[in-house]
């Protein structure tokens, strides 16, 4: 038990060391985690919306596909992220492997899923109620959509907090596409990672715990947010 | 509800995604592809300012085992190289990847083990011998299985006692992990592995793991740093690459690495030390 005493004194330690190097990582993992699932909803939610009320051959299969896609391992995710990404792989040009914007795409790749899966199943349930209403009104399918988000809108904040979670306590995938660079491409979970492997397990656990707050925070403050919004 | 959600994930997008947060133009950095176990232990943290203020050039350092380091260069994705298997590294020159190969540093690796020490080898100086001591006592060994300098080394020793370790029993476990990961795992086991002293030394989590032998010559462990040839890797940044392999053979660089010590213990000697 003395290991874990240990890491909670740590933990307190440093979120009130004024520490440069970890605020630096913690502002990283923030900035490519919210980056990345920022774009996962851009993209995610119409799509998951889109999914749920039009007809086209395959869908089933799409869906299908979307819901299996949440298994997706980082690490797949991260390995082809690298190979699309290296100097010699076809967006080598870019120069974009071992950097933040590369972070920001394998886990957007990893959110997306989640956030389609989850709005979809939500969105879909909303359609079957409102359907008839939405065409008596004379609606188009694609006026309906932003009808049916507001309609599934918790569904819509679980769907963006799962991706955040997925995104901000992922390691496998921003280990090979960012290279856990100090100073540069270091995040919580990379440097998590790194103090195991160095053996410094109770700073290891100090900064998990850590990561566990800023999550707490995180998902605090959003609904805080969403429930002021219900009360007005 | 959805136009505040949809505002703040705007605001978060500008904030975070549009922030310039890679690298600007004018900033002059290398990638290094380096063995961790010059970066784990620290000897890279510690040299690599004086590099910097010395040269102006940042030194991203990607940590990987040798193998892997090497693919890493193949590919075009680094624009150094710092690693240790001599093998590895002479088919890496005879592919034409590599152009120059310097040895910057040595040290050497070791066993460490249960205090216990159920296969008897504590205090000898043979490493061969100390093989065929855990071959023979069944006693618990953690493998890197990794492709790493010092995975190579370990099957090169196994070869050497003229056993077959592909059929060794349950007791000979191939982690396929870094040395962090085999070392958290020996002491985990209570099992021997064989380790660089740059790792053990900077190591926190030894629980019951100790040295059991060292000072073997087969045990030598030399870091080579490899500029790339430029008819191979055009778009590697070769001359701010040459600037850090320059200033780690220079007597500047040596001096560096020389320094760098853990509670009095020396990690790394600069090459010009004298070997055992």
């Amino acid at each position: 038990m003395g290991d874990f005493g240990n890491a909670i004194r740590l933990a307190l330690g440093l979120v009130f060391s004024g520490d440069a190097t970890l605020y630096a990582i913690i502002a990283l993992s923030l900035r490519v985690s919210l980056s990345a699932v920022a774009i996962a909803v851009v993209i995610g939610l119409p799509a998951g919306a889109a999914l749920a009320i039009y007809r086209f051959p395959g869908q089933r299969g799409f869906v299908i596909l979307v819901n299996a896609l949440l298994g997706l391992p980082p690490v797949v995710v991260g390995l082809v992220g690298y190979l699309l990404l290296s100097r010699s792989g076809p967006l080598g040009r870019f120069g974009l492997l071992y950097t933040p914007t590369a972070m920001v795409l394998v886990q957007a790749v990893l959110t997306f899923p989640i956030i389609v899966a989850i709005v979809h199943r939500a969105t879909q349930e909303q359609w079957a109620r409102h359907r008839d209403a939405f065409q008596v009104a004379g609606a188009t399918r694609l006026k309906t959509i932003p009808h049916l988000l507001r309609l599934a809108k918790r569904s819509v904040l679980t769907a963006i907090l799962a991706g955040l979670g997925r995104a901000i306590s992922e390691v496998g995938a921003i280990v090979i596409v960012g290279g856990n660079i100090a100073g540069f491409t270091r995040t919580m979970t990379t440097a998590i990672m790194l103090q195991t492997s160095q053996g410094n397990l109770p700073l290891a656990l100090a900064l998990g715990l850590v990561l566990i707050i800023l999550s707490v925070l995180l998902n605090g403050m959003a609904f805080a947010i969403a429930e002021r919004r219900a009360l007005r | 509800m959805k136009h505040l959600l949809s505002g703040m994930l705007l605001a978060f997008a500008a904030l975070f995604a549009l922030a310039p947060n890679n690298v600007r133009a004018e900033d002059k950095f290398i990638t290094l592809a380096s063995t961790t176990s010059v970066d784990n232990s620290g000897l890279l943290t510690h040299i690599l300012p004086q590099f910097k203020a010395a040269s102006g050039i940042d030194v991203h350092v990607v940590a990987l085992g040798t193998g892997q380091s090497l693919d890493v260069a193949r590919r075009g994705d680094a624009d150094l190289v710092l690693v240790h298997d001599p093998d590895a590294e002479s088919k890496f020159m005879s592919e034409g990847h590599g152009i120059t190969q310097r040895e910057i540093a040595w040290n050497d690796f070791i066993i460490v083990g249960p205090s216990a020490d159920p296969a008897k080898i504590k205090g000898g100086h043979d490493v061969v011998a100390a093989f065929r001591a855990i071959w023979s006592a069944q006693a618990p060994f953690v493998s890197r299985g990794d492709r790493s300098g010092t995975d190579a080394l370990e099957k090169r020793l196994w070869k050497a006692t003229d056993l077959d370790i592909t059929k060794a029993g349950p007791w000979y476990k191939d982690i396929g992990g870094g040395m962090g990961a085999a070392l958290n795992a020996a002491a985990g086991m209570d099992a021997y592995t064989l380790c660089d002293r740059g790792t053990w030394v900077s190591f926190k989590n030894r629980r019951d793991l100790a040295i059991v032998l060292e000072g073997d010559s087969r045990l030598l462990n030399r870091y080579d740093v490899i500029e790339l040839n430029p008819r191979l890797h055009p778009k590697a940044k070769l001359d701010l690459a040459k600037q850090f392999a320059d200033w780690l053979a220079s007597p500047s660089g040596q001096k560096a690495i020389g320094e760098y010590e853990i509670s009095g213990q020396k990690l790394f000697h600069p090459e010009s030390d004298r070997k055992p």
